[in-house]
């Protein structure tokens, strides 16, 4: 992947297929520390103890149309790759969490990329799901919740193309907002 | 922060009626593979210009959405096609000049774009509709 964020997308995805109601996202940059880091935790079915232990396995999926399952893989691979770690946590019924930690500065770490772009195809791929975003920027903090937006207009899907543009640039405005004061220091 | 919940309101009240046409049954459903496959892909830019151009088309009966992997890894990203009567064109190897194209051609005028579909075999155009 060339961006940490299509593995953001794409382990929601499997959020989704877990038939979550909420999935929250959290992603930390902090260059004091230099880290970045991405949480996404859901409400799904959760994943058994025993598949647990080989989830990261590329040779390990629970899909029928492949034998080979990539996405937690590869987002293992890239934090380790990068001077950091990789943890996944699950109890059945409850929920899964999974952590993606990274050098910030690591010369193989990949750029977040375009996070508006991948909130704009999650909302777009969630149905009925709801998101929470919180982006913390060395502390300045820009946050995004689908549902506070469905209460406020009233509808129970955000698929519609004026509602997606506007959380597009929602998001891209307020993640520059953020972005440009840790550019600043 | 300069973009309030108010202002998309006020945007969606101005345009209920067009909304509501939506949930028509006589419109395309379109979706895209959206596993680890698509997205490595190109599904992500696939996905926005569909909702960019619906939009600009103003095709108000269509709806765009995600599915997990189709089961043809080498041909993501992948766009699949419903009609009203659940009957299915898939595209291949898509990017967003093609869905620029499909979106034209296919959702707009209802003339399916051959060349983009699955179902070219030497050349040839098989049939690309598949049956509900």
């Amino acid at each position: 992947m060339k961006e940490l964020s299509l593995h953001i997308l794409d382990i929601t995805q499997n959020s989704i297929r877990a038939q979550a109601k909420l999935v929250k996202l959290v992603i930390i940059e902090s260059v004091a520390n230099n880290e970045l880091t991405i949480i996404i935790e859901d409400d799904g079915c959760g994943i058994p103890a025993d598949r647990l232990q080989n989830i990261t396995d590329p040779f390990v999926t629970t899909r029928t149309t492949r034998r080979v399952g990539l996405g937690l893989s590869l987002f293992k691979a890239a934090a380790e790759a990068c001077g950091g770690y990789f943890e996944i946590s699950s109890t059945p019924g409850v929920g899964t969490k999974v952590v993606g930690t990274f050098m910030r500065d690591h010369i193989d770490r990949a750029p977040l990329g375009n996070m508006a772009d991948t909130i704009l195809t999650m909302v777009m791929s969630f149905g009925a799901a709801d998101l929470s975003y919180e982006h913390n920027c060395n502390n300045q903090l820009f946050v995004f919740n689908t549902r506070e937006i469905k209460e406020t207009l009233e509808v129970e899907s955000l698929n519609e193309p004026e509602i997606l543009n506007w959380i597009r640039e929602f998001v891209s405005e307020g993640l520059k907002e953020i972005q440009e004061i840790m550019e600043e220091k | 922060m300069a973009k309030s919940l108010a202002e998309l309101k006020a945007i969606r009240d101005k345009k209920l009626n067009e909304i509501n046409l939506r949930h028509g049954k006589n419109g395309y459903r379109v979706v895209v593979g959206m596993a680890t496959c698509g997205i490595a892909a190109g599904a992500r830019p696939v996905m926005v210009k569909l909702m960019e151009e619906v939009d600009a088309k103003g095709l108000v009966d269509v709806t765009v959405a995600q599915t997990g992997c189709i089961g043809s890894c080498r041909l993501e990203p992948i766009v699949e096609v419903y009609d009203a009567n659940n009957e299915k064109v898939t595209y291949v190897h898509m990017n967003a000049e093609k869905v620029a194209r499909v979106v034209d051609e296919h959702l707009a005028q209802g003339k399916v774009v051959d060349e983009y579909t699955m179902t070219v075999v030497d050349g040839k155009v098989i049939d690309p509709t598949v049956k509900g």
